[in-house]
Order: C-alpha cells, then structure tokens, then sequence
C-alpha cells in the first residue's frame, strides 16, 4: 500500500434489507488531504461514513485505516478517528467543559492534559467564555462547533465529517468552514460529506461523486469542471449524475 | 484494549450516576418508593417489622437500579448521545456494562443506607458477609435486567411501562410481603423462576440467629440471572445500531 494513502477502501457494500445503499464501492484517501464524498440525499454518504467509523458493519468488501481492518481491528482504529456525526449529540445537561472532559475521559487523554487540552479547543472554537453553560442552551452553530471540539479532544489524524454546516446560518457556516480549513493546514485529514457544492469546491482537495450507492468520479473540483466544461462545481455535478435535463425542464416550465 | 473498556466502563458509570442518577426521581423510586410500600402493608398488617427488613431491601434493590435505566439507555438512543459513545474505542459491551454499572452504584448506595439504617434503629445482627453476598449480584442482576426490558422499547415511556410489570409482579410473588412458602403451590413454582425470590429468600436467611448456607446457592442463581440478562441485551442494542 503507498505509505500516503491512509484510507483504503474495496467493494464496501451496505444493504439493509432490499435496499442496497451503498454499492461495491472502491476508493483511497491520501494523508493530509480533505476528501469529499458528494452526493444527493440517499446517495449513501452517511452509510460509507458509519461503516468507515464502526457504527454499522459493512454487508461485503473491506476498507483499511492505517492499514488496520475496519472489520476486525475497528476499536484500534477509534484512537486515531474523529468523528462528527451530523446531529450534534453531545449531552445537553452538562457544561461545554464537562462535555469535553468526558470525551477525553473516554478516549484515555492523560489526566494531565485534560483540562489542557480542552480549555485550548474551547478557545480556538471561540467557546471559552461559555464554558460552564449547559450544551443545551448553546446555538446551533455553538452546538457544531462544540461537536467538532469534541471530536478533536484526543487530537485525531481523521476527522470525519457528516454534514458540518447543515442548518447553520451564513455567519456560522463560514466560520466553521474556516476551522475546517485550519484543522487541515494542521496536517489533519478530513472526510467531509455534504451536499453542499460550494462549500466542497472551496475545502476539498479531491472529491467522489456518489449517486445511488455507487461512486460516479473522482477527481479535484477544477479537474471535474474542466472536463464538463462547466464554471461551478454544482454545474459539474448535475452534468455528472445526469441531474442536469431535470434542472433544465424546471427552468423552462417557469 | 481491556484497559480501554474497564475505563469507559468506569466513566460513563460516573457520568449517568452525576447526570440521571442524582435527580429528584430517580432518588424518590429508589429510596422513598420501597418505605412508602412497606409501611403501607405494615400499617394495614401491623406484626413484627424486623420481618419486612429483608424486603424492605430486596424493594430498594430493585427500585434503586431500575429507576433511571430507561432515561439511561432509551433518552440516549433518541438524543443520539448512545450512539456517540460507540465512536470512541470501547467495545459496545463496555458501554453498556457502564450503564448497568451506573444503576449498581447508585443501587449500592441507597441499599447501603436503607440497611445500616435499619440494623441500626431495629438492633439488628445479620451475617454481613452473606448479606454482600446477596446484595451484589442482586444489584447487577436488576440493573442489567432494567437495561434488557429498555433495549426491547424504543420509547422512555413504553420502557418504563414495560419495567413496572415485572416489578409489581415481584413484590407481590417473590415473598417481599406475603412468603413463598404460604403460596399456592403453582405460584411457588413461578416465584422461583422470578430473580427477585432468591434475593429475599437470601436475606431473610442473612438475618437469621444461624444463617443458611443456602445462600451461596443463592448467589451462583443471581450470577446465572445476571448472565441470562445481560447477554441478550448487548446483542439487542447492537441490533440497534444496525
């Protein structure tokens, strides 16, 4: 395996029940890169991730990380992972701090660093302040980005995340757009799923297009516009999943 | 990776002890609900009430560990809060062991406190290592049998609904008020496949002036229940997340 590629990911496949959500799908992750997994609702974005992060078991195929089996060695692989699923759920009843102390509690940070540790994320996420607050009183956009500090508190080489900025408003969006942008310019990798095409144009360096379970292309947002010819990443993508005519014909019948 | 469980085991114990346990409701099911229901039979059968210690405890044990189990387990599968903690790297039988270890702690320590209270203020003299021995498995036994009924649900309130069945069916048949021994002989075979009938059973017997030693069977019972509830309820959360 080339010593770059951190993910490594052959013929994973998820189905539940008749429904085959994700389709022998085959794809590589390289160390330091953001990947972004792209693709309309139902496309099998939040499958790839639960099964990459060890909530759900792959129905076939294998993926690596770190060279560890995801389907055998997945609570290894857990101390290297970040996740930040797309429901924030952190415990409401407790304190911004105690929240992040429990993570670091549960991840095995040493008891040294703990309050180090968090008291630094909840500065750099701009929460210090709020600190003592119930995570429950906290905003939407508080509430991600304390999700994501918590991800961070026993300082992951992976972050995965499911959906960042849905639901956020512009203001908040963007500034957890540029935390992201941060964390990779600390050597972080990040797998990001969204489907949000801008926000992919701007953060991924490489990204796959899912539709239906199976991945269409992967390539760099510029790569992709330039082969469809296309100005923005969201034309490219409707003229990659065929989405296009569609958007088309509801332009014309207004 | 054990290390890693037997601390997240520790700690989510700690974290639902400090967040569900030390409340107002679950305080009142565990401690204040038992004593309300024996004096009510005292005052309507006043006797001996040396004689309704050991279900005076049996009930605390059993209230005591069950009493936030469907808050622990079904309010953080709907919040999503469950879910997180299979992200970190503790295998999901660690987790739920720490659950079921939030309601044994919290158990200990109101059965701790309803015990010294009446030995104390009845000058009684039970045998202390047999009561350690029928209290501790008991306390994992309906802690873990609280989290089974709870994965079967979704719902806090079907859970809780779902719990108070077997607990009322309890008291009534495991000899908490009434003994097995004065049963229909039906009902005697029934209380002896109900966990809670071993757990007065052996401290009635811990109270005795010569106790039994048919508590250490007592107790390789309680084990075997503890067993027989925790194993189904691991795999029927993991169902869950599938």
């Amino acid at each position: 395996m080339n010593k770059d590629i951190i993910i490594q990911v052959s013929n994973l496949t998820k189905r539940y029940g008749d429904i085959l959500a994700v389709d022998h799908i085959s794809f590589e992750v390289k160390e330091g890169e953001v990947f972004g997994f792209l693709g309309p609702n139902g496309a099998g974005k939040t499958s790839t991730i639960r099964m990459l992060t060890g909530l759900s078991k792959p129905t076939e195929g294998n993926a690596f990380i770190f060279g560890l089996d995801i389907n055998s060695q997945i609570l290894q692989i857990k101390k290297y992972i970040g996740v930040v699923p797309e429901i924030s759920n952190l415990y409401d009843e407790l304190s911004a701090m105690d929240n992040l102390m429990f993570m670091a509690q549960l991840y095995g940070v040493p008891r040294k660093e703990r309050r180090q540790r968090a008291e630094e994320l909840l500065r750099i996420f701009k929460l210090y302040e709020r600190k003592n607050s119930p995570f429950r009183t906290f905003s939407r956009g508080m509430k991600r980005a304390l999700t994501i500090a918590a991800a961070l508190i026993h300082s992951p080489k992976i972050l995965f995340l499911d959906e960042p900025t849905v639901g956020l408003d512009v203001v908040a969006a963007r500034s957890l757009r540029n935390l992201i942008s941060n964390l990779r310019h600390q050597g972080i990798t990040i797998f990001l799923t969204t489907h949000y095409l801008e926000e992919a144009d701007l953060l991924c360096d490489r990204v796959a297009i899912l539709v239906k379970g199976r991945i269409l292309v992967i390539d760099t947002p510029l790569n992709l516009k330039r082969k469809t010819d296309k100005k923005t990443l969201e034309d490219a993508f409707m003229k990659i999943t065929g989405l296009e005519p569609e958007i088309l014909a509801i332009e014309k019948g207004k | 990776m054990w290390r890693d469980n037997l601390r997240g085991i520790f700690y989510i114990a700690l974290k639902d002890i400090k967040t569900y346990y030390l409340k107002p409701p679950a305080i009142s099911w565990g401690i204040v609900f038992p004593i309300t229901w024996i004096l009510a039979f005292y005052l309507r059968n006043p006797g001996d009430f040396k004689e309704l210690v050991p279900g005076l405890i049996a009930m605390t044990i059993l209230f005591s560990t069950t009493s936030a189990e469907a808050v622990v387990i079904n309010f953080e599968l709907r919040l999503g809060t469950l879910e997180r903690l299979l992200l970190v790297p503790i295998s999901i039988g660690g987790i739920f062991l720490g659950k079921v270890l939030g309601g044994v702690i919290f158990g200990f320590f109101m059965t701790t406190v309803v015990t010294i209270v009446s030995v104390v203020v009845l000058k009684l003299h039970p045998n202390i290592l047999y009561l350690i021995l029928i209290i501790l498995p008991s306390l994992f036994v309906f802690s873990s049998f609280g989290a089974l009924l709870c994965v079967m649900v979704k719902e806090v309130f079907e859970a809780q609904t779902l719990l108070n069945l077997p607990r009322f069916l309890m008291i009534f048949l495991s000899g908490v008020i009434y003994p097995v021994s004065k049963m229909p002989c039906a009902l005697q075979y029934f209380a002896y496949i109900l966990p809670l009938t071993y757990t007065v059973d052996g401290l009635r017997k811990s109270f005795l002036i010569s106790p039994d030693k048919s508590v250490f069977s007592y107790t390789l019972m309680l084990v075997g229940f503890f067993f027989l509830f925790i194993f189904p309820a691991e795999k029927l959360l993991s169902k869950k997340f599938e």
